[in-house]
C-alpha cells in the first residue's frame, strides 16, 4: 500500500564537541511549547531569526548518543509556505538558507486531531527527515486517543505517547530520539505522483540549486525522493500572479523560472493525495472522537452576542487597568529608585562632569529601559495565559468585523488597546499575529494611541493655557482620546490603501478555534521570562543609547557665551537661600538654551513657528524624544522653575500663562495650546517606540517610515488647527 | 444541488464539494482538511454578522463569508 521510496543514506559521523540537532515540529496548539520546556528545563533560551521576527526557541537535551540542541519551529499546518515567516518552518526542517538540518525531526502528533497532524509527518517524511513521533494531547483524547503502536507501525516511525505536564514518555521519547539518530535516511512517499506531475518533478528536481539537493542538505550520499519533495515544494508554493506572489526568500531567480514556467494545475494533486492516504488509514486507528461539549459550552457564553461582548469587555478592562493602574506603583518605584540611586552617588562621588554623565545619563538610561518592565511582563503573563487557553482566537473571531473594515487583522485589537498604556509593549503584543504586513501595519498605527506618557503634557496644557470650566477642560481631555482613537483607525485604512507592501490583499483569515484548555503556569511564565528579557537584551540597548546621546545633547557644551553672566559669582553674593534656588535654575536654563539641543530648539524654530510655537518648546519637543513626559521637566528648566516641575507644578502653569513674545504679546494664547496638543498626539516624539518598532520590523526603514510620516502628520494637522483657528479670529 | 458555505442554514451538516478562488487560498483550506467529500457544519455567526465558526474533522474554524462562499457544497444528501 506505501510506495516507500527507499534511499538510505547512513549517518554522517560526527565531529567531537559538536551537538545533535533536533527539531520539535507540529500544528499550533497541540501541546508543543509544553512538551518543549519539559525536556528542556531552564535551558530553553528565546531569540529571533536572523532578519525576522520569527521566535527561536533553542534549549539543550541530553541524548545517550551525546550532547543534543532542541529547536522548537514555529508552529504549522503546513510545509507549504508563501510568506518568509511561513518559509522558515520549511528551511529549519529542510536544512536550506544556512540552516543545518535537524539531525532528527520530533514531529507533535496530536491525539485529538490525529489526520491533521499525521498530515504534516507525512510532508517531512516525504523531505527524508529521520521522524519520530510525539504523541500528545493523550489523556484529552481518552478513550478516543489511538493506540501509539499501530500509529508508528502505519506511518512508518516511532510514535511515544507523552503526557508533558506530568513527563511520562518522555524517557521513552528521549530513547527514540537516540535510536533514531543512528538509522539511516530515508525518504518515504505514501503516495505516487501521477506522470504528469512526475514530469514537472524531474524537470524541477534537474534544476535544483545544488545547496538545495539533499546530498548537500544533508551531508551524505543522493536522496532523490527527497529531492522530489523539495522540488514539489517549489511548483507548489512559488507563485509569481500579481495578486498572489509569494513573499519567499533565497531563492536562485533562474530556478524560479524554471519552477513558474510549469504548469501549477497539479499542485492540488498532492494534497489531496495525502488526505485520501489519511482518510483511508487513520479511521482505522481512531475509531471514537474526542469530546468538545466543554468547549462548546464555553462558547455558547464567551461568543455570545451579549454575554460574550460583555465577557470580552472586562477581561479587556482587567488588562487594560493591570498596564495603565497597576503596574504605575511598580513604575512610580523603579522611577524613585533610580532617582535616589543617582542622588546617592552624586553625594558620594561629587560634583563633576562625570558625575553628570554616570547619573544623568547612564543611570537615568537604565531606568528609562527598566520602567517598560512591569508592563511588559504583565502584558506577556496575560498576553501568554489568554493565547494558551484559547481565548485569544476568540477575540480575533469577535473583533474580526471591525477591524476588517480598516484593513487590520482581527487580532490588533488588543495591541491597540494597550496603545492607551504604552506604545512598547502595545507593539510587542503583535507577535500574536502571524503574518508580518499585519503586524507591521498595527505597529505603524499603535503610536497615535493616546499613552501614558502623553497625558502629563495635555495636563499641563489643559490647566495652563486651555481657559474654562474643570468640565470643558475634563472634556477636552476625553476629545484628546477619541481624537486618537479616529486617527489611528484612518490611518491604518489610508496606509493599508497606499503603502505597497502593506496593501490589503485578499489574504484569507482562517484561523483555528482551538479547545479550551487549562494554561500551564509554567509554560506561562517561561515564555514571559523569555520574552521579556529579549526585549531588555535588544531593545533596551536602544534605548539606553538613545538616552546618553540625549543627556549629551542637552548637557554640552558646557561653557556659556562671554555675554552670560557669572553665575558662580552672583550665587557666591546672592543674600538668602531662594535667591541663590533662582540664580541656578537661571543658570540651568542659560545651559540648556546653549547646549545642542537648545541649539536645534531655536534652529527648528522656523519650522515649527507657523504651528505657534517657539524655540523654547522646540527645546521641549527635543527632550520629549527621551520619553514624551520629559516635555514638562524640560519646559521647567527652560524657564527656571526647577527641572523637578510636574505637570501639577503651579509656578510652570505660571510661567507658561505669563510668557510673553518679544513683541510682548502672550506667547502661549489657548490656540497654541490646542496647536501643541495635536502635535504631541500624531508626532513620533518617542525613541523607544522607535527601537522597539526596528527590533519588530528587523530592520530600520518601517522606524524612519513611521517617524517620517507621523511627523509629517503631526506638523500638517498642528498647521490647520493653528493657521485656521488665527482665520477665525482665535488667539 | 449545492450552493455555497455561506448560505448554508446554521448547525447543517453538508459535505464540501469543491473550492474555488485564487490558488493560495484554495490549497490552505485543502490542506486544513476541507477537501472535496468531507463534512462540514456551521456552526455559528460571529455577533456582528462575520465571520462564521465551521466545524471540520472535529476542528473549528474562524472563515469569513467571503471566504465561506468560495467553498461549494452539496445540500441534498
Amino acid at each position: 500500500m506505501t510506495d516507500d521510496c527507499c534511499d538510505p543514506v547512513a549517518p554522517a559521523p560526527r565531529a567531537a564537541g559538536t551537538r545533535w540537532s533536533i527539531a520539535l515540529a507540529g500544528n499550533p496548539n497541540v501541546g508543543k511549547t509544553t512538551l518543549f520546556n519539559a525536556l528542556t528545563g531552564l535551558s530553553a533560551k528565546v531569540s529571533n531569526y536572523p532578519g525576522i521576527t520569527v521566535e527561536r526557541r533553542t534549549g539543550a537535551l541530553t541524548l545517550p548518543a551525546g550532547a543534543a540542541e532542541l529547536h522548537d519551529l514555529p508552529g504549522t499546518y503546513s510545509l507549504n509556505a508563501r510568506s518568509a515567516e511561513e518559509q522558515i518552518t520549511f528551511d529549519a526542517l529542510a536544512g536550506l538558507a544556512g540552516q543545518q538540518a535537524p539531525d532528527v525531526v520530533v514531529v507533535c502528533l496530536d491525539a485529538t486531531q490525529l489526520a491533521r497532524s499525521v498530515y504534516m509527518l507525512l510532508q517531512c517524511r516525504e523531505l527524508g527527515a529521520r521522524c519520530v513521533g510525539a504523541l500528545t494531547m493523550v489523556d484529552e483524547a481518552g478513550a478516543a486517543a489511538p493506540d501509539a503502536r499501530a500509529l508508528s507501525e502505519l506511518v512508518g516511525c516511532e510514535v511515544v505517547p507523552v503526557t508533558a505536564r506530568t513527563k511520562r514518555g518522555l524517557p521513552e521519547l528521549l530513547a527514540a530520539i537516540d535510536r533514531a539518530v543512528r538509522t539511516e535516511r530515508r525518504a518515504h512517499w505514501m503516495w505516487t505522483p501521477s506522470p504528469a506531475l512526475r514530469v514537472q518533478l524531474d524537470v524541477v528536481r534537474g534544476a535544483l540549486p545544488a545547496s538545495w539537493k539533499a546530498s548537500s542538505r544533508y551531508r551524505g550520499a543522493d536522496l532523490p525522493a527527497g529531492d522530489d519533495a523539495i522540488a514539489l515544494w517549489a511548483l507548489t508554493c512559488f507563485d509569481a500572479s500579481e495578486q498572489e506572489a509569494d513573499e519567499l526568500q533565497g531563492v536562485p531567480p533562474d530556478f524560479r523560472a524554471i519552477v513558474l514556467a510549469q504548469q501549477f494545475a497539479l499542485d492540488d494533486e498532492a494534497v489531496l493525495a495525502r488526505w485520501a492516504w489519511l482518510d483511508r488509514e487513520i479511521p482505522k486507528l481512531a475509531t471514537i472522537h474526542p469530546d468538545r461539549s466543554l468547549t462548546e459550552r464555553i462558547d455558547r457564553v464567551l461568543l455570545h452576542r451579549a454575554a460574550g461582548f460583555a465577557v470580552f469587555a472586562a477581561i479587556m478592562s482587567v488588562l487594560f487597568m493591570s498596564l495603565f493602574a497597576w503596574a504605575a506603583p511598580l513604575i512610580d518605584g523603579i522611577d524613585h529608585l533610580f532617582k535616589a540611586l543617582g542622588a546617592g552617588l552624586r553625594d558620594v562621588i561629587g560634583q563633576s562632569m562625570f558625575t553628570d554623565f554616570l547619573v544623568d545619563g547612564v543611570i537615568a538610561g537604565v531606568g528609562a529601559v527598566l520602567v517598560f518592565l512591569p508592563q511588559i511582563l504583565m502584558l506577556f503573563l496575560f498576553l501568554g495565559f489568554l493565547e494558551d487557553c484559547g481565548y485569544l482566537a476568540r477575540v480575533a473571531y469577535l473583533m474580526d468585523r471591525v477591524m476588517r473594515s480598516m484593513n487590520l487583522h482581527g487580532r490588533a485589537f488588543v495591541p491597540m488597546l494597550f496603545g492607551f498604556a504604552c506604545a512598547v509593549p502595545a507593539i510587542t503584543a503583535t507577535r500574536t499575529m502571524e503574518r508580518r504586513r499585519d503586524r507591521l501595519l498595527t505597529m505603524l498605527v499603535v503610536p497615535l494611541m493616546t499613552c501614558s506618557a502623553r497625558l502629563p503634557v495635555y495636563t499641563l496644557i489643559i490647566a495652563a493655557l486651555i481657559p474654562g470650566s474643570r468640565a470643558t477642560q475634563g472634556l477636552l481631555m476625553v476629545g484628546m482620546y477619541a481624537f486618537s482613537v479616529a486617527t489611528s483607525l484612518v490611518a491604518a485604512w489610508v496606509i493599508s490603501k497606499t503603502v505597497k507592501p502593506l496593501k490589503a490583499k485578499r489574504l484569507p483569515f482562517i484561523i483555528e478555534l482551538p479547545p479550551y484548555r487549562f494554561p500551564r503556569i509554567k509554560d506561562v511564565l517561561r515564555m514571559m521570562w523569555g520574552k521579556s528579557s529579549m526585549f531588555l537584551r535588544e531593545a533596551g540597548t536602544v534605548i539606553l543609547g538613545c538616552s546618553i546621546a540625549l543627556w549629551a545633547l542637552l548637557y554640552f557644551p558646557r561653557d556659556l557665551p562671554k555675554s552670560a553672566p557669572d553665575y558662580a559669582a552672583l550665587i557666591a553674593h546672592a543674600p538668602d537661600d531662594d535667591a541663590k534656588a533662582a540664580l541656578a535654575a537661571r543658570e540651568q536654563a542659560a545651559h540648556l538654551e546653549n547646549s545642542y539641543g537648545g541649539r536645534i530648539g531655536h534652529a527648528i524654530e522656523p519650522a515649527i513657528k507657523p504651528l505657534g510655537f517657539d524655540w523654547k518648546i522646540g527645546v521641549g519637543l527635543v527632550g520629549a524624544f527621551a520619553a514624551r513626559e520629559v516635555f514638562v521637566s524640560t519646559l521647567g528648566i527652560v524657564y527656571a522653575v526647577g527641572n523637578d516641575a510636574d505637570e501639577h507644578s503651579q509656578p510652570l502653569r505660571q510661567a507658561l500663562r505669563t510668557a510673553k513674545t518679544s513683541e510682548g504679546k502672550t506667547a502661549y494664547p489657548p490656540l497654541v495650546g490646542l496647536s501643541l496638543m495635536v502635535f504631541f498626539a500624531l508626532a513620533m516624539q518617542c525613541m523607544s517606540t522607535l527601537a522597539v518598532v526596528r527590533r519588530e520590523s528587523g530592520g530600520i526603514a518601517w522606524p524612519l517610515f513611521l517617524f517620517g510620516y507621523m511627523t509629517v502628520l503631526a506638523w500638517v494637522v498642528s498647521f490647520a488647527v493653528y493657521q485656521g483657528g488665527r482665520l477665525l479670529g482665535f488667539g | 444541488m449545492t450552493s455555497s458555505l455561506a448560505e448554508i442554514p446554521l448547525g447543517r451538516s453538508v459535505k464540501v464539494r469543491s473550492i474555488a478562488g485564487p490558488r493560495a487560498f484554495r490549497r490552505r483550506l485543502l490542506e486544513m482538511g476541507l477537501v472535496p467529500g468531507v463534512a462540514v457544519r456551521v456552526v455559528t455567526i460571529a455577533p456582528l454578522g462575520d465571520p462564521l465558526r465551521i466545524e471540520i474533522r472535529h476542528g473549528q474554524w474562524s472563515i469569513r463569508k467571503a471566504e465561506a462562499a468560495q467553498i461549494a457544497v452539496e445540500t441534498t444528501p
